[in-house]
Formats: structure tokens, sequence, C-alpha cells
């Protein structure tokens, strides 16, 4: 189900300088571009990690940081699943102990569905550094979508991953969208992921967004 | 020998117990050192490293200003009925202010050493600011933080400076360390060298095993 995304901030980190201003509808979002160009900041505002100097970040219904209103939520209240690209397991929990540490031990059914989903359910006992990357990813997959988020941010998920490996993750990926429609900012590089994915695209570059919109090509400069 | 069990036995459970009630202030500080950027972080820095360079009695005859009777907490502990000065309590303070300053080096050694990523994620995931702490930092930094509070124990089971001036070498509050003085000054020198023997299995087995956590 597409939702409102509003991307209008600045945000200044020592010479870099992160100035956007989208307003998009969409389920999954692409974010494009060459290394540098600001995407991860991106993510990083979004889930409050990084505090803009000015502007709106909101996601539905939901303001989660609005300069002129004072509204600044904090990380652990603004209700996103963030998958960073080195994934952050916590090294001291096994895999079911970080697929729970945002809920605690209640919501079986949740756990249920969503390992099941991402097809955990042979690996919860497992200590992390025992998992294959592809497990590793469903696993932290699976550790953001149990908070139930309003946003699920992906930062190349894919990219670390072989190409077989890659193929078999991105059914997963396809089922969170179709099965949750739990909304995705998806930071990628690769056009055949971006045209099975996503809905809408912008296109980043040195901070700014040169291209966005519905239309997929845009990831190809014209 | 009863008298040498007796000063061992005393002196393991004065630098235990010293060691456990400074490990939650020395962890507070040590994160606070370790994340916080404030005014006056140096200062604080500075001040909990001083009983490290300072000489021992020195910090001794500071704790007597404190915790003597015309001291503003020991004349308030006095009203209270508590007597610190020449008791086993003066020897567990004396222990931990020279135990600090080692376990809050370790401690945040331990804590620098967690990747913030850590902490960052679980905040996303929904986690405060104290569940954060309990259950990502602290778990991560463990292996700094029993080092540190080894080191500690150890600079506790040897204290002698700072202990004799506060607590004396009465039978009641006499440490290892004290002991060994004492004995020596008396022609004791075969219960001195036996508590040599006690005090040095006791801090190298402590030492070897912060060492070996602290490397791993």
């Amino acid at each position: 189900m597409a939702v409102p995304i509003i991307l209008d901030f600045t945000l200044q980190q020592g010479d870099f300088t992160l100035q956007l201003q989208e307003r998009i509808e969409a389920q999954v979002v692409v974010l494009f571009g060459p290394s540098g160009a600001g995407k991860t900041s991106v993510l990083e505002a979004v889930a409050g990690l990084r505090k803009p100097q000015c502007g709106v970040i909101k996601i539905g219904d939901t303001t989660l940081f609005d300069s002129n209103r004072e509204v600044d939520l904090p990380s652990s209240g603004r209700h996103v699943g963030y998958v960073p690209q080195d994934l952050v397991l916590f090294p001291h929990l096994n895999v079911k102990g970080n697929i729970l540490y945002g809920v605690g031990s209640g919501s079986g059914q949740e756990i249920d569905q969503v390992v099941g989903l991402l097809e955990l359910g042979d690996v919860l006992d497992r200590d992390i550094e025992a998992l294959s990357g592809g497990e590793r990813q469903r696993v932290a997959l699976a550790r953001a979508l149990m908070v139930s988020p309003a946003v699920l941010l992906l930062d190349e998920p894919l990219t670390a991953l072989d190409a077989d490996l890659r193929s078999r993750i991105l059914p997963y990926l396809e089922r969170i969208r179709d099965e949750l429609a739990t909304p995705m900012v998806y930071v990628s590089h690769d056009p055949s992921e971006i045209r099975a994915l996503a809905d809408a695209v912008i296109v980043l570059a040195a901070g700014r967004a040169v291209r966005s919109g519905p239309d997929l090509d845009l990831i190809t400069p014209a | 020998m009863n008298d040498i069990a007796q000063v061992a036995f005393f002196t393991v459970g004065m630098a235990t117990l010293a060691t456990l009630v400074v490990l939650p202030l020395g962890v507070a500080l040590a994160w606070v050192l370790a994340r916080k950027q404030f005014p006056g972080r140096a200062v604080l820095e500075t001040l909990i490293s001083l009983p490290l360079v300072l000489p021992p009695v020195a910090t001794g005859l500071l704790l007597i200003a404190i915790l003597g009777r015309r001291g503003p907490l020991g004349w308030f502990l006095a009203q209270m009925g508590v007597e610190v000065m020449f008791t086993w309590l003066a020897v567990v303070v004396a222990m931990s202010v020279m135990a600090l300053p080692l376990l809050v080096r370790s401690a945040r050694s331990g804590f620098e050493q967690v990747d913030r990523r850590y902490e960052q994620i679980a905040a996303t995931l929904g986690a405060g600011p104290v569940r954060v702490f309990l259950t990502i930092s602290l778990p991560l930094a463990r292996r700094g933080l029993l080092a540190g509070a080894l080191l500690g124990f150890s600079r506790a089971l040897g204290e002698f400076g700072a202990t004799i001036m506060v607590a004396g070498s009465l039978p009641s509050t006499r440490t290892i360390a004290v002991a060994i003085y004492t004995y020596t000054e008396t022609g004791q020198q075969a219960a001195a060298g036996l508590l040599l023997v006690v005090s040095a299995t006791i801090a190298f087995g402590a030492l070897m095993l912060s060492n070996r956590l602290a490397a791993t």
C-alpha cells in the first residue's frame, strides 16, 4: 500500500551537505546513486541517528522530524526497522535473542509469522557467528520486522551476497512487500533489484536529488 | 598461623567488598567518560586518576580530613552513630578510593571498544537509554569491566599507605600489607614472609585473569 513519504530536509555533516525536497507517494522508494551521494545518511536521518539542521521527515501520518514544529522523535520512538549494510547483529545474543530484541519474549503469533516468512525456524537457537551470509541477512530483516515498523529502512541488503544468494533473498523482500505491506526506503545499486521491488525512485548525486518519481527508468541517465 | 589466616581472609574480604562497593560508581564514571562530552570532563578524568599519582599516605591524609570526626562526612556519620576511622569501614573506604582509578580506566576502555552502532540499532528497535546500556553496552563491555574489577581488587589487596593512615594496624583492621610491615618491624620475619607468599599468590592469580580478559 502506497504511503506519503516526505523527505524535505537539510543535513550538514562536515563539508558534506545533504539537501532533499522530496514528497513521494509509494510503498517502496529506492535511493539510487554513486557512493558518497548521501543514501545512507538519508536512512540514518529517517531512523533518528542523524539530526537534520532543518526540514521535515514524515512517513505516512507520522511526523518523525519537523524543525518548525520542534518535533524530533528519538530513535526509540520512531518505529522504524533499520537494516544497515553491515547488519549490526548483536554478537552476544543468539538468533532468537536478536529477533526478539525489539519486542521482548511476547508476540508469539508475530514471531511465528516473521520466522515463517523468512524461513528461520531451524536456526533460532544458533549463535550469530554460526550463520551463513544469507541467514544473517534474513535474521537482520526479521529483527527489524518484529517491531512492526511503520517503515523498513534497508541499506543495500543484497550487495554483500553472491548472485545465487541474492536471487534467493530477493523473493523474501518481495514477500515482505506483498504480505506485510510494510513501506520501505531501500538503498540499491542494482537495476534488477530496483525493478523487482520499487515503485518509486530518488536518484541522488553529491547530496542532492537529481531525478525522482515513479518511473523506474530514471535510474538510467537520459 | 591463625593470625595469618585471619589477616588473609580479612584482606580478601575487605578487597572484595571494596571492589563491589566501587563497581557501580566506577562503571557509571567509565561509561560517562567513554560516551559523553561535557564541560569539566578533563577535570573529572584527572580527579579520578589522582589517587594513582598521589602518595597513598597523602590520599590517606585527605580521607582523614573528610572522614575524621572534624571532617564534614565524618562529623555527619558520627551524629548518626557511625564511626569510620580505625574500623573495617575505613579499610573499605581506603581500598575503594585506591581501586577506583584502575577500575575506571579498564572499564572505560571496555566501553570505548563497543561499536556505537550496536547501541544505535538497539535504539531504533525501541530500546530506551537504560535498556540499551543494560542489554547492549554492559554485556559487550563485560571483559573490560571484569578486567577492571580484578585490577581494582588487586590494587585494593595490596593497599598500604592510605589504609594505615585511616585504619591503623589494629588486630581488627590489619590487612596483609599492614601486617607484613608490622611483622617486619617487630622481627617476625617468618610470618611476614608467609604473608608475602599469600599476597603474591592471590595478586598473581587476579592479575593473570585480568590480563587474559583484557587481551581477548
